[in-house]
């Protein structure tokens, strides 16, 4: 009677040892700031001597009344609305392009994953220069064609565009990866028994290929969420959030008022929205894409 | 309804590598046709060119008449059963039936009648909203069965579709598919490695090697006429016997014994072998070739008797109320028109010639 439950005591231990490194780190570094992130939302910021004191939802009162927080969301939204689907069709594209019979086509890979593979600061210092006014690589393709200087990244219409574009190049090629273990992994014989019925090209991406990298999409599109509100390390290099905060999005507007003015409660607040928006994103993802994703 | 298939000179290579080798046959319309072969035999790649899934380097298929050697598969009158089903995962058995009628745009009224019909027909009217993965191999290769059958078309390529079930599913499924084609008169190209397989379905067979035509034949034709030693010993469970033959003092022997086999004749090439199937050979208390038993398997019904005889390897398959013993000697006879000869250099079957079969061995063929 005593040896199976010494066992199972044992196994006990086991199990939680094995877990405590992970636990440990995930305790530490994302449930712990997460909660204590919430906690300090209903407090004011600390300066000096005076310590932080409850204010209730004084601090989500001013969140609403700020105009700058409403520009900065709007931006992110507007930011994440046109960079995901634009970058995950983009990626599907290439990967469909670079899986089928194509000279070169290791070639053709290596240049899409590129832009992945360096740091996103290099690459926003390379589209600094592509968008310098006057002498950048696009006004001097637009000078060839007698067209006008733009100041892509001054003018507050542009600047977000700009922005954009870039996470876009970036993003596109590493998603591109995704896509193609995915095609690389759909049997052959599929193509060929769909060609015996007469399918097109088209059909058979309709009803074949396209379904079965639903799982694949899924994993793409919410990595493209997380990635267009994690991402802004290009808006530090290029903008600065601004003219006028017209390419200011919500992380980096939360590193400006926790590290530039230490307004710490504050934001706080933002994070917190920050989070509510992620999670909502991902449930709806999860509950909306899982009923029409096969998994094989 | 029925319309035939016809290769002509058929090649394919990849660069150096060459997989089919100027293969002519014709597949009648309304019959069973098997290629047979080892892998890498290339009697996939026949069939794949057949279907027009793979370009012909040079040569011509005809079907019902019609050069569609350069033509796409869905303009070539048939249907396809790949050895991996190749049913579409995220479609259920419904769906994956009905995936060319939907292509080709069938109404639907049509489509739920047809699908009933072929479901009826093959049993899975009770697995139809189940997806691939939710079915046994068995049905799922009967869905592969029915996306095949409910075209309608006059021809049907079958790529070794029962080598993933077990043996017993795969006998039912062999008969099942012989009835079948029977009843709907598909003509039936059908691509298999395994001789049992082909001997059971097929009205005929043709047997490739080396990307090229060993012997094309109905199945009695090939067992009791094998056009050379590779066909011999691919079909027949065991193998054809292939012994080296020498001449000797009253004809041609096995080479280091003294029984003469055939006489000496002027039309035999230098080089002969002799092929003797095991079930043709019966034990004798006397007479007959001599031979060392070496090692006996029962089998049940029969006995195989692994023996030598002067060196050379021989196994005799005989009923098992004859008890034999690994180290005794034994007498072999067979029956004189049971025996075949073969060029052993091309491996060409040599037809008996006048004054054959020799009465030394014929004399004792009655057996115990």
């Amino acid at each position: 009677m005593t040896r199976p439950s010494l066992t199972l005591r044992r196994e006990w231990v086991h199990g939680w040892l094995l877990l405590t490194p992970a636990l440990v780190l995930l305790f530490a570094f994302t449930h712990l700031p997460a909660v204590t992130t919430i906690w300090d939302s209903f407090f004011s910021t600390p300066r000096g001597r005076r310590e932080a004191k409850f204010v209730g939802l004084r601090n989500y009162e001013t969140l609403l009344a700020d105009d700058t927080f409403w520009q900065v969301l709007s931006n992110s939204l507007w930011y994440a609305a046109v960079t995901i689907p634009v970058s995950v069709g983009l990626a599907l594209l290439m990967a469909l392009w670079v899986d089928g019979r194509l000279s070169g086509r290791g070639f053709v890979r290596l240049a899409y994953f590129a832009p992945t593979v360096l740091p996103l600061i290099a690459v926003a210092n390379i589209w600094m220069f592509f968008y310098t006014p006057g002498f950048g690589l696009i006004d001097q393709i637009r000078g060839a064609f007698g067209l006008p200087e733009v100041n892509w990244l001054g003018n507050p219409d542009l600047a977000l565009g700009s922005v954009m574009v870039v996470a876009i190049w970036k993003e596109a090629g590493f998603f591109m990866i995704f896509y193609l273990a995915a095609l690389q992994s759909i049997p052959p014989q599929l193509r060929e028994a769909a060609a015996i019925e007469g399918a097109s090209r088209w059909t058979f991406f309709r009803r074949v290929t396209f379904p079965l990298l639903m799982p694949t999409t899924l994993f793409v599109s919410v990595n493209a969420v997380i990635n267009s509100f994690r991402m802004v390390d290009h808006v530090f290099v290029m903008t600065e959030g601004g003219p006028d905060n017209a390419s200011s999005l919500l992380l980096f507007y939360i590193y400006e008022t926790a590290f530039k003015y230490w307004d710490t409660a504050y934001a706080s607040t933002l994070t917190v929205v920050l989070l509510v928006l992620l999670s909502a994103l991902a449930l709806g993802q999860f509950f909306l894409l899982d009923k029409r994703v096969h998994y094989r | 309804m029925s319309v035939a298939i016809e290769t002509r000179d058929l090649r394919k290579a990849w660069g150096a590598a060459v997989a089919v080798d100027g293969i002519s046959f014709t597949a009648p319309a309304g019959e069973f046709t098997v290629l047979l072969g080892p892998s890498g035999c290339g009697k996939s790649t026949t069939l794949r060119l057949i279907a027009g899934l793979e370009e012909a380097t040079d040569g011509a298929v005809l079907i019902d008449g019609a050069d569609v050697t350069r033509r796409p598969p869905n303009d070539r009158q048939i249907s396809m059963v790949f050895q991996s089903y190749a049913l579409f995962p995220h479609l259920n058995v419904a769906e994956n039936i009905l995936f060319g009628l939907k292509v080709r745009r069938v109404p639907a009224a049509e489509r739920a009648e047809r699908l009933a019909r072929v479901a009826g027909l093959l049993g899975l009217e009770r697995l139809l909203d189940r997806r691939p993965s939710q079915i046994s191999g068995g049905q799922q290769q009967r869905v592969a069965l029915g996306r095949a059958i409910i075209a309608e078309k006059p021809i049907c390529l079958m790529d070794e579709p029962l080598s993933n079930l077990d043996a017993k599913l795969r006998h039912e499924m062999r008969v099942e598919l012989k009835a079948l084609q029977r009843k709907l008169g598909i003509t039936m190209v059908y691509v298999t490695h395994d001789q049992v397989e082909a001997i059971a379905m097929a009205d005929r067979i043709i047997v490739l090697n080396g990307g090229r035509i060993e012997q094309n034949a109905d199945p009695r034709t090939l067992y009791d006429k094998p056009a050379s030693t590779f066909v011999a010993r691919f079909i027949g469970t065991p193998p054809m016997n292939i012994l080296d033959l020498a001449p000797g003092d009253g004809g041609w022997c096995i080479a280091g014994d003294r029984t003469a086999i055939a006489p000496p004749h002027a039309a035999l090439p230098d080089r002969v072998q002799l092929g003797v199937r095991p079930e043709d050979i019966a034990l004798a208390d006397a007479g007959g070739v001599p031979a060392t038993v070496e090692q006996v398997e029962y089998l049940g019904a029969d006995l195989l008797v692994d023996c030598r005889i002067a060196g050379q390897p021989l196994v005799a398959r005989v009923a098992t109320r004859h008890p034999v013993a690994a180290g005794e000697r034994v007498n072999l006879i067979w029956p004189a028109e049971h025996q075949h000869l073969f060029d052993a250099a091309t491996g060409a079957r040599i037809e008996a010639a006048p004054g054959f079969p020799n009465p030394t061995v014929t004399s004792r063929s009655a057996g115990p």
